[in-house]
C-alpha cells in the first residue's frame, strides 16, 4: 500500500489536524502522501485514523499520537517516537495554533524556505528584516549524530519587529531544528522574557508531492498581545511566504547540486538538500 | 477614535486599511478570529454585523458593515481633497458602478482564494471562470480609459473605486488566477501601488524601488 514511498518519507510522523479541530462532529477527511486519510474522534474522546481506498473503504488503521496541540500519524514505522519539545512543559508560555494553510509546492520547499533568513528584508519587510541590514552573517548547519536531526545554529539577524510582542528593533538569535525531513522548529530570542527562546514550528502535511496543508504553531512568552493579535501576526508572515513559495520552480525540491543553479548558495539550503539526498528521500524532490 | 474590526488576511478589510493609510487617518485595530476560530459567525459578532462578515467600522456611535460603504463614509468624512468620492453626479455614478463591481463580480476571485488558501469547499473551476470574465471586463475598461488619458477606474483621478477593486485583483494569484492576459490591469495595479500612503498586505507583491512605473508602459 505504501510500498512505493521511500522509507525516509514514509516513516515520519505527520500532523493531520489540530487536536481542537478534530471533534466528534467534525472528522478530518484529507490526504497524506497521496493516500486518502480519515481521522475521527469518538464520543469517548479517543482518536482513530484510517488509511482509505479512493472509494472510501477503510484499508487499515494507522498509529496516532496526540501531542503539542496536534494529532499526528504515520503511514510507516518511524524508528523513534515523536521528537521531544520540552518547552511545552514550561510555565508561562502561550500556545498559538495557527490553522491549516494550503500551499501548492513540495514539503521540502516549505521547510527550506523556513530555514532561510536571506529573504527576511525583502519578503517580510519592516517585520523580520529591513534594508540595509540584509547580510546573513556566517552560521553553522550540522547533523546531530545522536538524534539524527539537522540543526542550524549561531544565526543572528536584525529584526524591526521580531515577534508580535516586540516594541522595537532588536538583534535576534535564531536556531533551527529540522527534527524530521519535513518537520522544522525555530528557536528565537523572546522579547517577552529575557534569556528565553520562543518557538515557531511548521509541519507540512503533504497532500500530494507538490501540495501541502501546512500546520504552524507558536509557543511564546507574550503578556501584551491578544491571542488573535499573535495569531494574525504569524498568519500574515506565512501568507507573505506563500506567494513566494508557489512561484518557485520546480515545485519539487532539486537535490542534485548541479540541477539548480546555485541561487541557493546558502549553507542551510545546501546542508538540508544534502541531508535529504543522503536519507534517500524521493517523494516531492527532483 | 475609529475602530476597525479586522482580519489580517482579508482583502475586504485591506480595502479599509489601505484607504485609512492613504488618508493618513489613525485608527484602532480589533483583530477578529476569522480563521480558524470563525469568530465572525458567532453570536457576539453577529450582534455587531448580522451578516457575519468583516470588515466592520465603528466611528463614535456609527457602526458600518461592507467595505464599499465604509470607503464612502471615510471619503465623505475625512478626505480633504474631494477627489476620492467626487461630488459631481456623473462621476459619483461611475464610482458607484465600480464599487458595486468590486463588491460583486470581482468577489469570485476572493472566493477562489478562500478555496485555495483556507480550503473552503467551493467549485473553484467555476469561480475562476467567473473571475476571469470580470477581469476581462475590467481590463477592457482600463485599456479604453487609457485611450482617453484616464488612468483610474472611474475617471482621471483615483477614487475609492480604485481602492475597492484593487485587493482581490492584486491577490488573484492566491486563488490560482494569473494576470498575464490583462496588461491594462497590470499597469493599473502598479499605479495604485505608487499612490502616496500605499501599504501592501501578505500576497500583494509591490514593485521594488526603481522598477517600472505605470506611466512607462502606455
Amino acid at each position: 500500500m505504501s510500498n512505493d514511498l521511500d522509507p525516509a518519507t514514509r516513516d515520519q510522523w505527520y500532523v493531520i489536524e489540530s487536536r481542537e479541530d478534530l471533534r466528534t462532529d467534525q472528522p478530518r477527511r484529507t490526504r497524506l502522501l497521496g493516500r486518502p486519510i480519515l481521522g475521527q474522534r469518538s464520543t469517548s474522546g479517543a482518536v482513530a485514523i484510517h488509511e482509505q481506498s479512493e472509494d472510501g473503504d477503510s484499508l487499515r488503521e494507522l498509529p496516532c499520537v496526540e501531542r503539542y496541540g496536534y494529532v499526528w500519524t504515520t503511514l510507516g514505522a518511524p524508528a523513534k517516537p515523536l521528537f521531544d519539545m520540552p518547552e511545552f512543559e514550561e510555565d508561562g508560555r502561550h500556545l498559538v495554533i495557527c490553522g491549516v494553510l494550503t500551499v501548492r509546492t513540495s514539503p521540502g520547499r516549505i521547510v527550506e524556505n523556513f530555514l532561510d533568513m536571506s529573504h527576511f528584508p525583502f519578503v517580510h519587510t519592516d517585520i523580520l528584516g529591513a534594508e540595509p541590514m540584509t547580510e546573513v552573517t556566517p552560521y553553522k548547519a550540522k547533523l546531530d549524530e545522536s538524534s539524527g536531526e539537522l540543526w542550524v545554529t549561531d544565526c543572528g539577524f536584525y529584526q524591526p519587529q521580531a515577534m508580535a510582542a516586540s516594541s522595537g528593533g532588536a538583534e535576534v538569535d535564531y536556531r533551527y531544528r529540522v527534527a524530521q525531513p519535513y518537520s522544522a522548529v525555530l528557536y528565537k530570542s523572546s522579547p517577552g522574557k529575557a534569556g528565553a527562546f520562543d518557538l515557531i514550528g511548521i509541519f507540512p502535511q503533504p497532500l500530494e508531492e507538490t501540495a501541502c496543508d501546512v500546520h504552524c504553531f507558536m509557543l511564546v512568552y507574550d503578556d501584551i498581545s491578544s491571542y488573535e493579535g499573535m495569531l494574525q501576526w504569524q498568519q500574515g508572515i506565512f501568507l507573505q511566504d506563500r506567494i513566494i513559495l508557489e512561484n518557485q520552480r520546480p515545485a519539487r525540491l532539486p537535490l542534485n547540486p548541479r540541477a539548480e543553479l546555485p541561487s541557493r548558495a546558502d549553507t542551510s539550503a545546501i546542508q538540508y538538500r544534502r541531508w535529504l539526498k543522503n536519507l534517500g528521500v524521493q517523494y516531492g524532490v527532483a | 477614535m475609529i475602530r476597525l474590526y479586522d482580519f489580517v488576511l482579508s482583502g475586504s478589510c485591506y480595502k479599509v486599511r489601505l484607504f485609512l493609510s492613504i488618508l493618513g487617518q489613525g485608527y484602532e485595530t480589533i483583530p477578529v478570529g476569522f480563521y480558524p476560530a470563525k469568530e465572525h459567525k458567532k453570536p457576539e459578532f453577529l450582534k455587531l454585523n448580522p451578516l457575519g462578515q468583516l470588515p466592520v467600522l465603528r466611528d463614535g456611535d456609527l457602526v458600518l458593515r461592507d467595505a464599499q460603504a465604509i470607503l464612502v463614509y471615510l471619503a465623505s468624512k475625512y478626505d480633504q481633497s474631494g477627489h476620492w468620492y467626487p461630488n459631481e453626479a456623473a462621476a459619483r455614478g461611475r464610482v458607484s458602478m465600480w464599487l458595486s463591481f468590486a463588491g460583486g463580480e470581482i468577489m469570485a476571485a476572493s472566493a477562489a482564494r478562500l478555496h485555495d488558501v483556507l480550503n473552503y469547499p467551493f467549485d473553484v473551476a467555476s469561480l475562476r471562470e467567473s473571475a476571469r470574465k470580470a477581469f476581462v471586463i475590467l481590463d477592457d475598461h482600463l485599456a479604453e480609459q487609457e485611450l482617453f488619458d484616464c488612468h483610474w477606474v472611474a475617471g482621471p483621478e483615483p477614487t475609492i473605486a480604485d481602492i475597492a477593486c484593487f485587493p482581490y485583483v492584486a491577490l488573484s494569484n492566491d486563488g490560482g488566477i494569473a494576470r498575464d492576459e490583462y496588461p491594462a490591469i497590470e499597469r493599473w495595479l502598479i499605479r495604485v501601488m505608487a499612490l502616496p500612503g500605499f501599504i501592501d498586505m501578505p500576497g500583494v507583491l509591490t514593485p521594488w524601488p526603481g522598477e517600472a512605473t505605470g506611466e512607462q508602459a502606455v
